[in-house]
């Protein structure tokens, strides 16, 4: 290419390596003081004074800590399976078809909880609850976040699922059909693990997004049914010692987790 | 399949020969395209009902909420009204009851502007470079960029915030440096201002700039920068003439998935402004919190919505004319 003609590559512009390791610098400085800091010490967050393990056992043994944990799991898990399942459907419905009256509309639909600011979203959400218990006595608890969370969520699974499904090998199932595979057979035995990485992706980004809500939840939550981003909101308003670090690595952590999953479901996909 | 072609009623009988054949074979076929209609709604109630019911309802909701009255202590009152409205322009004189123009409102939707405006600008010029850097270093490389710019774009953004904040407060790491290397005595206080609203701003949303901008000159073709050389371009000019102009989607796209989400901010100044910098995703989460207007809440939900609707009709605007331009 031209590197080889001219000896440089005509592809770089000045300054701009710099500018991308300062935007990375940028990036993961803060993240890292929160995580080197959580394993401080000292009782003060900002005085760094030796090695401990101490906030996270801490952390570990408060059973407010267990109760968020306990809520936000039974959230994020209800949300992602309900999306993930609700989404694929959709997809199936969505994609490899002609196009079809109202798919346009379905595709708006599903992707309109992106398009919504979320403060919107929250407020909207809290005022429909709030005249759902009102007029109908209807409250279900843990529930209302858990359809709150739902809403965004599927967009979230919708898209990773679909674009797995564009770009799938339709002879497959063809071939499957002249084996005489009944259609339920060609779709449990040759869609759905073709489906597969698609899906996972798409339930990975799912548990994420539910898992790390602030703004929505905050909202419509009641008494009782703090979530860990709600729990660490509670422990800024008191005074903070290094349990608040140590508690937001272990979220930092769960996220990184997923995303590091779906990252590499679809590196293989892109491979294979 | 031949069977019920047989079964069924001859929609046009009068018409002998080839042609009711013809007919017949097209309702089979209209009966088929019917079934396959039916199996796609199927498909796609479960999402559709859900997104319908507790996603779009909502929004329907607010908007009537903000026609109806307030009630003292939160919630509305069932009659209709543009109170809501008028109040987010005017306010009642204690004295007089004379409606008297107050801004105070659109003071904060204007700081708010100001601040989203601010932002996806900074985030455009220090992601711009990040982007093409990234583009332009061997395949391998790349995914390794993709995934560390990935990474801070799905984490928590409370956790993140709250980052910042240890960083820059008088006690914060920043100041802590600065004192201990002699350069300044006493702290700078940087939280709860308007500097760490935007550095929040910055920080939250700088991976939603970088990724599209780097999925959009992925694709760029570099034969053309090579091109601009041969004819004696400079390097600037490159960037400025054909970089760019190729790049204008991912640019953008970049700009409005950092322009709404920083328009609406919540979390960023609820930590970084402390309460007394607010922008209008505080102001509204206010009404329906302590200060208990839910209908002027709503208003100003819908206005807010209204301000994103008009940068989405921009951005479908700006993305179809770069067709007709092709």
């Amino acid at each position: 290419m031209a590197s080889a003609t001219k000896g440089v590559d005509l592809r770089t512009q000045f300054g701009f390596h710099t500018i991308a390791v300062v935007c990375l610098v940028v990036l993961y400085f803060p993240i890292l003081i929160l995580v080197v800091f959580s394993i401080n010490a000292n009782d003060l967050v900002a005085v760094f004074s030796g090695v401990s393990t101490k906030w996270y056992e801490k952390a570990f043994f408060n059973e407010e800590f267990h109760n968020a944990a306990k809520n936000t799991l039974i959230i994020a898990v209800s949300a992602t399976i309900g999306s993930t399942i609700f989404a694929t459907l959709a997809a199936l419905a969505t994609t490899r078809v002609a196009p079809w009256r109202g798919q346009n509309s379905v595709y708006m639909v599903i992707n309109l909880p992106l398009m919504v600011p979320e403060i919107i979203t929250a407020v909207a959400t809290l005022s429909f609850f709030a005249l759902l218990g009102r007029t109908l006595g209807l409250n279900f608890g843990i529930g209302n976040i858990i359809l709150a969370h739902l809403v965004f969520c599927i967009p979230f699974a919708y898209m990773p699922i679909r674009a797995r499904l564009e770009t799938m090998d339709l002879t497959l199932e063809g071939a499957a059909a002249d084996l005489y595979a009944t259609p339920f057979k060609t779709f449990w035995h040759v869609t759905m693990p073709l489906l597969m990485p698609g899906i996972s992706s798409g339930a990975a980004l799912a548990f994420i997004v539910s898992f790390d809500d602030f703004t929505i939840t905050q909202l419509i939550a009641g008494p009782g049914q703090t979530t860990l981003p709600l729990y660490i909101w509670n422990m800024i308003r008191r005074p903070m010692t290094p349990e608040i670090n140590a508690i937001s690595t272990i979220l930092l952590g769960i996220s990184i987790l997923f995303i590091l999953i779906s990252f590499w479901i679809a590196q293989r996909r892109k491979a294979g | 399949m031949a069977s019920t072609d047989v079964a069924a009623p001859a929609p046009a009988p009068a018409t002998p020969g080839p042609a009711s054949t013809l007919s017949a074979a097209q309702a089979a076929q209209q009966r088929m395209e019917d079934k396959a209609q039916v199996r796609r709604w199927i498909l796609t109630a479960p999402a559709l009902i859900t997104v319908g019911i507790f996603g779009i309802l909502p929004l329907i909701i607010i908007i009537i909420y903000s026609f109806l009255k307030a009630a003292p202590y939160g919630g509305v009152v069932w009659s209709p009204s543009v109170e809501a409205y008028v109040s987010f322009l005017f306010q009642q004189d204690i004295f007089t009851d004379e409606l008297v123009f107050s801004p105070d409102f659109l003071q904060i939707y204007l700081r708010s502007f100001v601040f989203a405006v601010g932002t996806t600008a900074i985030c455009l010029l220090l992601g711009f470079p990040t982007a093409y850097f990234m583009a332009t270093r061997p395949p391998k490389q790349r995914n390794w960029w993709v995934l560390l710019i990935t990474i801070p774009f799905w984490s928590n953004l409370l956790v993140r915030t709250l980052a910042i904040m240890f960083i820059i407060r008088d006690e914060g790491l920043l100041n802590n440096l600065l004192i201990g290397l002699g350069v300044i005595q006493q702290p700078i206080t940087m939280l709860y201002t308007d500097f760490a609203i935007v550095l929040g701003l910055f920080y939250s949303f700088l991976p939603f700039m970088v990724l599209p901008l780097y999925a959009s000159l992925e694709k760029l073709d570099f034969r053309l920068v090579e091109a601009g050389y041969d004819l004696y371009a400079s390097r600037p000019k490159v960037l400025f003439r054909i970089v760019i102009p190729l790049s204008r989607p991912g640019i953008i796209a970049g700009c409005l998935l950092v322009f709404i989400p920083a328009l609406g901010a919540y979390v960023t100044p609820l930590i970084l402004g402390g309460g007394r910098h607010l922008m209008i995703g505080d102001l509204i989460a206010q009404q329906f919190g302590s200060g208990r207007n839910w209908p002027l809440g709503a208003a100003q939900a819908l206005i807010l919505m209204s301000a994103v609707l008009v940068a989405l009709f921009f951005y479908v605007r700006a993305s179809t004319g770069k067709v007709k331009h092709g």
